[in-house]
């Protein structure tokens, strides 16, 4: 199929097998390999875009059913040389060590925080609710945390 | 910045990290490169007689390679050569998931349609799975007796006699037995790797590795040619935890058969399920343990009896279980200690290098039995620690007298500042606390540095930059950053003047590997000394733009292999770790509410760096104790995928509490000694004695799910 779908807010197209996965086509044919695969099978959450701007594993989603949809990757979340208010507060807390989880994990804590969703008695808690389907083997959490806790006071 | 070591300098990778422009390996553009596959075992033991391939597949499209293809000698050369890269028609497969033929074709997508098309014809061998089978020699799978490596430490005896007539002599003896499990590394970047021989005849092989020179040792011995024949380069590496340091030299000799048989680059990035299936874990551990002490609570002998499931082939067990027995004794004075390990072969999947390093698996039977000999005695658990630590002046089981940077009281003092309210049980939960307190050799054991004679070069570039060059790989653990700010502050120039270049084994000097708590201490010191020298030539203007250092040891170091005495570390690092648990008392479910973690690192390079290190090798730790866990059913991973390989989500994990100490390492760069591994090899072993705080039952075998709890109760 002709593939038509917005991507970082540019038009893009391709040409690809409607099974093909999201991720394929974001990494294969759009050549925007900040997405990454962890384990293709939707559990750690390292291939975590934007699609119309709800939080989804891009390896459980087929090219067929992004047809005319808007989707976001790690590379649109800065402007430019500026990074976003999550990408600044993950360097300066220490929130990404390998960088393999980073990406899905920006891209899910920029939406939490863009939406507010932290608002609670206990935000700590509320991230670690809201991220809980990413993935990091090497931080244990604190650090990202912190950076995510961070990122949403700056834009409150 | 005026002093860049002790200063949380944001990562220098960290901004193509969080940007996505960082390339690993399956991110790297590879035109006209082919993809490939491999056609792995699907039996445990067996003869393999050939492969009959499914005429669906159209196989003039791809490309097959077997041990035929193998140019030079058909292993992975490590300690021993006992592992073939491929299994040979003829030959013997001894493990599920072993590699037996190669494919490659133009997608990816081809070339595992091919892989599967391809099914292995064996003849079943009997396999044996247990310790106590591989012991009974059921089956003959390595050397006489299947017993890959075996040692003994003896302190303060002559014989077996005299050990015994010591623990007659004692008032108490606390005689147990405990069972650590296999544990997936789950580096969320599976293993990858990409291979292409040039037009100069060399081969050039890219990916994910903790260890270049492995890879590249191991390569000469496959492809049959010299050290220049064959150039291996780093990529950026999405974690490793242990999992990169031997396996990768197996992708890379499969990757370079195919691409010289394929006449064109060859990429091999590995799915989860394959990795969890054919990859390297923990090795599982089996410790028999007896605490003797004194009517005073003194102890006056230690036995410790600790058997490994190395599996079917050597890799790196012999070093694991070194490291295993030398920490086995704890950090305890004790006059007569006798330690044996053994590590035997069986039909798994080869077990290997994780975090710890073997030091967790001997760690967690000390530090139950500590907290039995409390419970004994009825006395705190903290102050018994606290009475029977080593301490600067005491010997450790090998005899090595301590003297500098023993962080005992520091490390126990912190955790007793931070005690807080004991917590308190309801209906509902059951909730207790536990503790433990352990050390870990930072470095090589014994003389492996000197052996090893690690380099590393500084060198003045003519744009006013200077240039790192090591084969330490950041595998996420920050070596790029504090190798820049240990430069930039031996320079007495900014950290933005360094650059540590990419680990290529043509240009950088061997380091040796990224394991063992070494990056900081021994490599980080070279980095040091180099950058100390080489502003005192450009001082001098002497001309000197360039330095080289290799690794010597401290002075008053010495170790005796042949019989386990001596310094087996240059230095220790000291952790201390209390937990608070709640215990559902109708799903058993463990929920770690406090998590406290004070860890001696002689001095913090990046703070915010080792605040990092610590709090990852804490929740991998949490997660062993509790959740994770590797399952073989016939020899084969029956949860080998990330589905039932579960690891801690941001959800399981609980606020962490870190409190870095610093007792100064004088040989170490601006006082650093280790601390990777640490933190992984004592917080199992604290949540096993805070949930036995709180139900009252002991908790001696890992991983401590709600099944076996309630085993425990009923």
């Amino acid at each position: 199929m002709k593939l038509e779908l917005t991507v970082n807010g540019e038009a893009r197209d391709a040409d690809v097998n409607p099974w093909k996965r999201l991720l394929d086509v974001l990494r294969d044919d759009l050549r925007l390999t900040g997405t990454k695969e962890g384990c293709g099978e939707g559990e750690c959450g390292a291939c975590t875009v934007l699609l119309d701007g709800e939080v989804a594993n891009s390896c459980m989603v087929a090219a067929g059913q992004c047809h005319g949809r808007t989707v976001t990757t790690v590379e649109g979340l800065a402007t430019g040389d500026v990074l976003n208010a999550v990408q600044r507060a993950l360097l300066r807390c220490g929130g990404a060590q390998c960088g393999i989880c980073t990406p899905g994990i920006a891209v899910c804590a920029s939406h939490v925080v863009e939406h507010k969703l932290l608002e609670s008695d206990d935000p700590r808690a509320r991230v670690r609710e809201l991220l809980a389907g990413n993935i990091c083997r090497c931080t244990g959490y604190q650090l990202i945390v912190d950076a995510v806790i961070e990122a949403a006071r700056e834009l409150s | 910045m005026h002093r860049p070591v002790g200063s949380s300098l944001p990562r220098v990778d960290g901004v193509a990290k969080v940007t996505g422009r960082a390339r690993y390996l399956d991110d790297l553009d590879a035109p006209g490169a082919w993809h490939g596959a491999t056609v792995r075992s699907n039996v445990a033991h067996g003869r393999l007689v050939g492969f009959d391939r499914d005429p669906s597949v159209d196989w003039s499209q791809v490309v097959i390679a077997t041990a035929a293809d193998i140019p030079g000698k058909n292993a992975i050369a490590l300690i021993e050569d006992d592992q073939p890269a491929l299994v040979p028609v003829g030959g013997i497969t001894m493990h599920h998931d072993e590699a037996l033929a190669l494919i490659a074709a133009p997608t990816r997508a081809l070339a595992f349609a091919a892989m599967r098309a391809m099914k292995p014809k064996i003849e079943p061998l009997p396999a044996i799975f247990t310790v106590e089978d591989s012991l009974a020699t059921k089956q003959l799978l390595y050397g006489a007796d299947n017993v890959f490596k075996q040692f003994l430490i003896r302190k303060g005896h002559a014989s077996d006699a005299e050990f015994e007539a010591a623990i007659a002599r004692a008032t108490h003896v606390i005689d147990e037995r405990y069972y650590t499990s296999p544990q997936e590394q789950m580096y969320i970047e599976p293993q990858a790797m990409m291979a292409e021989w040039a037009d100069d005849g060399r081969c050039y092989i890219v990916g994910s590795m903790q260890c270049p020179y492995y890879v590249h040792k191991a390569m000469k011995v496959l492809l049959g040619c010299d050290g220049d024949g064959v150039v291996i380069t780093q990529s950026v590496t999405g974690g490793g935890f242990g999992g990169k340091e031997e396996y990768p030299s197996m992708l890379a000799a499969h990757v370079a058969v195919l691409a010289k048989r394929a006449g064109r680059a060859v990429k091999m990035t590995y799915d989860r399920d394959e990795d969890l299936a054919a990859t390297t874990k923990r090795h599982p551990a089996w410790t028999h343990h007896r605490l003797a002490v004194d009517a005073a609570g003194e102890i006056v002998a230690i036995d410790v009896d600790c058997v490994m499931d190395g599996g079917a082939y050597l890799t790196l067990s012999p070093v694991v279980l070194s490291r295993g027995v030398l920490h086995a004794a704890g950090p305890y004075r004790c006059p007569v200690v006798r330690v044996r390990g053994r590590v035997v072969a069986t039909n798994h999947p080869p077990h290997g290098a994780f975090r710890g390093f073997g030091a967790p698996q001997t760690t967690f039977p000390y530090e139950r039995q500590i907290q039995k000999l409390a419970r004994l005695r009825g006395e705190d658990p903290l102050e018994l620690r606290k009475r029977l630590a080593l301490r600067s002046g005491d010997t450790t089981a090998t005899g090595q007298l301590l003297g500098f940077s023993v962080g005992t009281d520091e490390v126990l003092g912190a955790i007793e500042a931070r005690l807080g309210p004991k917590p308190v049980s309801t209906d509902r939960k059951k909730r207790g606390r536990g503790f433990a307190f352990y050390f870990h050799g930072a470095g090589f054991t014994g003389s492996g540095e000197q052996r090893l004679a690690g380099k590393c070069t500084l060198a003045a570039l003519p744009d006013g930059r200077f240039e790192v060059r090591s084969s330490s790989t950041d595998i996420g653990q920050g070596a790029l950053t504090i190798f820049t700010q240990i430069a930039a502050q031996g320079l007495g120039v900014d950290p933005e003047r360094i650059c540590v270049i990419e680990p290529k084994t043509s240009l950088v000097p061997d380091s040796g590997p990224t394991v063992a708590s070494r990056t900081c201490m021994v490599v980080g010191g070279l980095v040091e000394k180099c950058a100390l020298e080489l502003r005192d030539h450009l001082a001098a203007n002497d001309g000197v733009l360039e330095v080289t250092k290799q690794y010597e040891p401290p002075p008053g170091i010495s170790f005796d292999d042949a019989t386990y005495t001596g310094s087996a570390y240059p230095v220790y690092g000291w952790a201390a770790c209390l937990v608070d648990v709640a215990v559902d008392v109708d799903t058993f479910e463990v929920a770690i509410e406090r998590c406290v973690h004070a860890v001696d690192v002689g001095k913090a390079i990046n703070p915010m760096i080792v605040k990092g290190q610590i709090e990852g090798g804490t929740l991998q730790a949490l997660g062993w104790a509790l959740l994770e866990n590797v399952i073989y059913k016939d020899g084969k991973v029956a949860n080998a995928t990330m589905t039932n390989c579960i690891v801690p989500t941001f959800a399981d994990c609980p606020e962490l509490e870190t409190i870095t100490v610093e007792v100064p390492y004088p040989f170490g760069p601006s006082g650093a000694k280790g601390v990777g591994e640490i933190p992984m090899d004592g917080p199992a072993a604290a949540v096993a004695n805070a949930v036995e705080d709180a139900l009252g039952v002991a908790c001696d075998s890992l991983p401590i799910s709600p099944e076996s709890l309630q085993r425990s109760l009923s």
